[in-house]
């Protein structure tokens, strides 16, 4: 079986409980478990290989030039977390079975369970750079899911904000470092950059690329100083915390550690940041952990402690160190996850997680009780349990320090007094909640839980003893293997034995034991002194910094946008000035060597026309109708010019493209303030535009001459060759659009009747005001639409089909085609909507306009797809000639179908347009239609 | 012709330029109908100016470049739809904020469609009852 399935199956699970949640608690959770433990033997099946030293990998090449790959690979790190992710994955099924009530949706939790448990497999066993990324944020925006779960908690809520915010902004980071070695080392594949660990410590980006790699994975972990993030987290349902927040996601940081260990670890910088952060980390929550009066807290900030253990074992930077890293990840997730599950029993069946009311649990519940008192030995290094070995293996390790010269003993003492915190914390653990005098007004009366609620804390636990008792037997093959892929090479000598006879670290766990004792008694003491200072809630602390954040952000974005298109616009086209002006300063000169036109008297009639007419459209803008006037002989000379320098296409388009749109302002007009003032802003600001747009207008002109002026390098010579024998026809600018070019013209003609969607969306219910008059008080004529104007256009329009049709055939080899023949089409018969009005119209062309340009856009797209069909490449043209007697030779081309979808489309979405509006201003308008 | 041309091109982006920074939604909509002739015609001429060289094939010695010109075509059909688009994007703005301006002041706002038409109507009744008036007098 393939590594993919691993993967795959959790992934296919997500939508299993969400789809068929109602059916019952009981077989929703046995659904969702299906998947999971179809992977975890697909896992199985596979240890041999792995356990044999064999990486079995999965590698689909995606987009392999820009590195991208869909990658997996099984090594043994992977192995272990896969173990980890899936085997406590399923026992926190069966957990949140009992757990949740009848009142949560729990489908739709399995699911976002299944969501995570598939993302943090993904992190595990990906190989490609990008890819582990991609499944890390996954596991962030799932969390963010988890946390929020109870999302009408307000806690719940802003934890799950601080979370997300913490670990996206460190996901941010770790992209930058990720990129950063990919640069280096010129590979995106994980097991390429392994090999190159030297090639990247000595690069000159190496810091950046540490610092930044260390954000990334000390966010997620919840190093010093961004430990506050996960007691917050502590919100979500138990099995959540449990799975989540202390055995694998905040695992996910020390993974990542252990991952790259091979490439960034062994140089100062890695010691001196990853050890103290860790030792620092470690320090900090076992100290605050003791002082936590609700268990979950306690719980979170001990694993804060935990997780700042390992990264100070990965720290330390010797190979003894990373095998005891990855024995204590195993270890903590073991004895942690069946803590927080037990907790969530006692908050369950007692109703607080309050400490100064639980007490003397024991007598109502012994069972969980011996459970969780077992697993919190273990928390705290008692010797027999699996805690114990580990943290021996820390002192031996801290013992052999010397990177702080001197003063390397500090590390040993440090670490004994974390220690001594952790034995406090977890004495407080065992004695407040289940000895301690009697219970304190509990809102119910605590009791046993259902027997299978136990029992994924029974198998927890009795791993925690198995371990302890026989760590070679149990674990030792398997931290084998998983230590070998960290260091990437062969694992030293060590012995996993429980007995080392009396030796130095036997004492500084003695010492550990002894002083955990004493600050538990003295607990009173020590809680006087804590309280003298101001507890700060992480919590309000993070929201006023994102609340002032947000305030100056808005305050500059009010700045940018004050809710003014004028300001908004003149910043822009500030912006732009500059960007497009500064290169032409290194220009020497405009002109180039191109050879240029003689000017003859004709053209420059047409340019002086052009400018005059342009300096009227601006001077007169307020009176609406000469502006519009003067902008009708603007376009029109546009299209003069088009036909002058060989464009005819371009001639026909602009011609009657500038027809319907003159004809849609008239409409708008209509609708617009009659009257507006001549000086519509201040002085200052006129002459401001003023020299802006004339500063504009010179860098935009002096760029058109010297690009006139220059010689051109045209790909276009392709196109000139092949237009005949590749794409059957002459006019080599209709083959360009439905052919070489035929997908732009495609998603053109898409974004045309996307454009005229919207228009009908933003007209539909829209309350216009119709004046009676025009802007000098005359009543409009009564009579609509004239008699002359209805008989000419409708003789007209039959003529003007005809050269539509005329023009759409001839468009592969003359000027002409689909868009021109469509806006000619449309304009013969916006010229009836004005000669008779909508109704009339309406009852002899009952044409859906929206349905038009569906089946446009349909009959488009079917041409390219059929050219699918012959095994050819999308909107490959097919043509041919026949002979028809009488008509004689004639051409056929796949491409005028293409061509006669872009004719309907453009038919359908012009008349959308002009027809919709037209509507408003009669009765019509307050029924509701696409014609 | 090329220094007429480019002329042309500037003179259209300035006064594009200078309309759609005015605070009215009517002269932004012709400024931007003007910068589009602009665009339109900067585009056109990276293929250099050719006189009576039509792209088709087997017409002329020397033919245009005919890329830019199949660019052109849908930018200028494309041209249209944002025109209109905006067009009646400023029709709504006018019907739900009751006024034409985009300059961001406070402006007391102009009577709401509802309101100017039932003052129309009061008007049109005014206006119909003084012609019965004058027709009943004659």
């Amino acid at each position: 079986m393939s590594v993919l399935w691993i993967l795959l199956l959790p992934m296919m699970g997500i939508l299993l409980p969400v789809i068929f949640g109602k059916a019952g608690r009981t077989p929703t959770a046995w659904l969702t478990a299906l998947m999971p433990a179809a992977a975890l033997g697909v896992l199985l099946q596979l240890a041999p290989q792995v356990f044999s030293g064999e990486v079995p990998v999965f590698s689909v090449p995606w987009v392999p030039l820009l590195g991208l790959n869909l990658s997996l690979h099984l090594d043994g790190l992977a192995f272990l977390f896969c173990l980890l992710i899936l085997g406590i994955g399923l026992l926190v099924i069966l957990y949140a079975r009992y757990y949740l009530s009848d009142a949560d949706n729990m489908g739709l939790f399995y699911g976002y369970l299944l969501f995570f448990m598939s993302a943090m497999v993904g992190v595990v066993l990906s190989s490609n750079l990008i890819q582990l990324w991609l499944f890390w944020e996954l596991t962030s925006i799932s969390s963010f899911l988890l946390i929020s779960f109870w999302w009408h908690k307000t806690e719940a809520r802003k934890g799950a904000r601080m979370a997300l915010t913490v670990t996206g902004a460190g996901g941010l980071a770790l992209l930058g470092a990720l990129l950063l070695i990919a640069d280096v080392t010129g590979s995106y594949e994980l097991r390429e950059v392994l090999a190159m660990g030297d090639v990247v410590r000595n690069s000159e980006y190496y810091p950046y690329i540490l610092a930044l790699f260390l954000l990334g994975a000390f966010t997620k972990s919840a190093q010093f100083p961004f430990q506050f993030w996960l007691p917050h987290a502590m919100a979500a349902p138990t099995p959540v915390s449990a799975y989540l927040h202390s055995a694998t996601m905040v695992k996910a940081g020390v993974f990542l550690l252990a991952r790259f260990y091979p490439v960034l670890a062994g140089t100062e910088f890695w010691f001196v940041v990853v050890s103290l952060t860790g030792m620092a980390t470690m320090l900090v929550g076992a100290y605050i952990a003791l002082f936590k009066h609700d268990l979950k807290g306690l719980l979170a900030y001990s694993t804060v402690s935990h997780l700042g253990l390992i990264t100070l074992l990965l720290g330390l930077g010797t190979d003894l160190a990373a095998v005891a890293a990855v024995f204590h990840i195993i270890n903590h997730a073991v004895f942690k996850a069946s803590l927080f599950m037990a907790a969530g029993i006692i908050d369950h069946e007692s109703g607080t997680r309050d400490m100064r009311k639980l007490n003397g649990l024991w007598k109502y519940m012994p069972w969980t009780a011996t459970l969780a008192m077992v697993a919190a030995s273990s928390m705290a290094g008692v010797p027999l349990l699996n805690g114990f070995l580990s943290k021996e293996m820390l002192f031996t390790e801290t013992l052999h320090q010397y990177t702080l010269g001197a003063l390397s003993w500090w590390i040993p003492l440090l670490a004994t007094a974390g220690g001594a915190f952790a034995v406090a914390y977890s004495l407080r653990f065992m004695h407040d909640v289940f000895f301690n005098g009697e219970p304190i007004d509990l809102p119910k009366t605590p009791h046993e839980p259902p027997r299978y609620m136990r029992v994924p804390v029974e198998v927890l636990v009795v791993l925690c003893l198995l371990v302890g008792i026989f760590p070679q037997f149990m674990v030792g093959d398997l931290l084998n293997i998983a230590s070998a892929s960290v260091l990437q090479a062969s694992v030293p000598d060590y012995s996993l034995a429980v007995w080392h006879g009396f030796n130095f670290p036997l004492l500084m766990s003695a010492l550990a034991v002894a002083g955990g004792l004493t600050l538990y008694m003295n607990r009173r003491h020590l809680f006087g002194f804590q309280e003298q200072f101001v507890d700060h809630d992480a919590k309000y602390v993070f929201e006023n910094l994102i609340q002032q954040m947000i305030a100056k952000v808005t305050k500059l974005h009010g700045w940018i946008d004050n809710g003014s298109l004028q300001r908004a616009m003149f910043l822009m086209i500030l912006l732009a000035l500059i960007v497009s002006a500064l290169p032409l300063f290194n220009l020497v000169d405009a002109i180039g060597t191109h050879p240029q036109l003689p000017i003859n008297w004709v053209v420059g009639f047409c340019a002086a026309l052009m400018i005059a007419a342009t300096f009227v459209t601006l001077w007169w803008s307020h009176l609406r109708l000469v502006a519009l006037i003067a902008l009708s002989v603007v376009g029109l000379i546009v299209s003069i010019a088009f036909t002058y320098f060989s464009a005819p296409d371009l001639a026909l388009t602009q011609l009657s493209v500038e027809v319907v749109t003159i004809l849609l302002f008239l409409l708008a007009l209509f609708f617009l303030p009659q009257k507006s003032p001549t000086i519509d802003s201040p002085l200052t600001i006129i002459v401001r535009d003023f020299s802006v747009a004339a500063l504009f207008g010179s860098v935009i002109g002096t760029i058109c001459y010297a690009m006139l002026t220059r010689p051109l390098d045209s790909i276009s010579d392709f196109f000139m060759e092949n237009s005949k024998p590749g794409g059957g026809g002459t006019n080599v600018v209709n083959v360009i659009l439905v052919d070489f070019r035929g997908f732009d013209t495609l998603g053109e003609i898409t974004v045309l009747g996307i454009a005229a969607l919207g228009i009908y969306k933003v007209l539909a219910q829209m309350l216009v005001h119709m004046p009676s008059a025009d802007s000098k008080g005359y009543r409009w004529s009564k009579e609509k639409h004239p008699f002359l104007l209805a008989v000419v256009s409708q003789s007209l329009l039959p003529l003007a089909l005809l050269v539509s049709a005329f023009i759409f055939l001839r468009g592969h080899n003359m000027p002409g085609g689909g868009f021109i023949a469509g806006l000619i089409t449309a304009i013969a018969l916006i010229q009836q909507y004005v000669a008779h009005g909508v109704v009339w119209m309406k009852e002899r062309m009952p044409i859906n306009y929206l349905g038009l340009i569906a089946s446009g856009l349909f009959i488009s797209t079917l041409s390219g797809l059929g050219s699918w069909a012959f095994g050819r490449n999308f909107l490959t043209t097919w043509f041919d000639h026949f002979h028809l007697p009488l008509v004689g030779e004639f051409e056929l081309a796949s491409a005028m179908v293409f061509d006669f979808g872009v004719y309907l489309t453009v038919i359908g979405a012009t008349l959308l347009i002009l027809a919709n509006l037209g509507k408003l201003t009669t009765s019509e308008r307050l029924r509701d239609g696409g014609n | 012709m090329e220094f007429t041309f480019s002329l042309c091109v500037g003179v259209l982006t300035s006064a594009g330029i200078y309309l759609m920074l005015r605070a009215q939604t009517f002269p932004v909509i012709l400024g931007l109908t003007l910068l589009s002739y602009a665009v339109n015609m900067f585009l056109f001429a990276s293929g250099r100016l050719t006189v009576n060289g039509a792209a088709i094939i087997g017409q002329s010695e020397q033919y245009a470049d005919p890329l830019p010109q199949a660019l052109v075509l849908t930018a200028i059909v494309i041209g249209f739809a944002m025109t209109a688009f905006v067009l009646i994007l400023s029709l709504r703005a006018r019907s739900d904020l009751g006024n034409d301006q985009v300059d961001g002041r406070e402006l007391p706002p102009e009577r709401t469609a509802v309101e100017e038409a039932l003052a129309d109507k009061i008007e049109k009744n005014k206006a119909d009852l003084n012609e019965k008036h004058k027709r009943n007098k004659r």
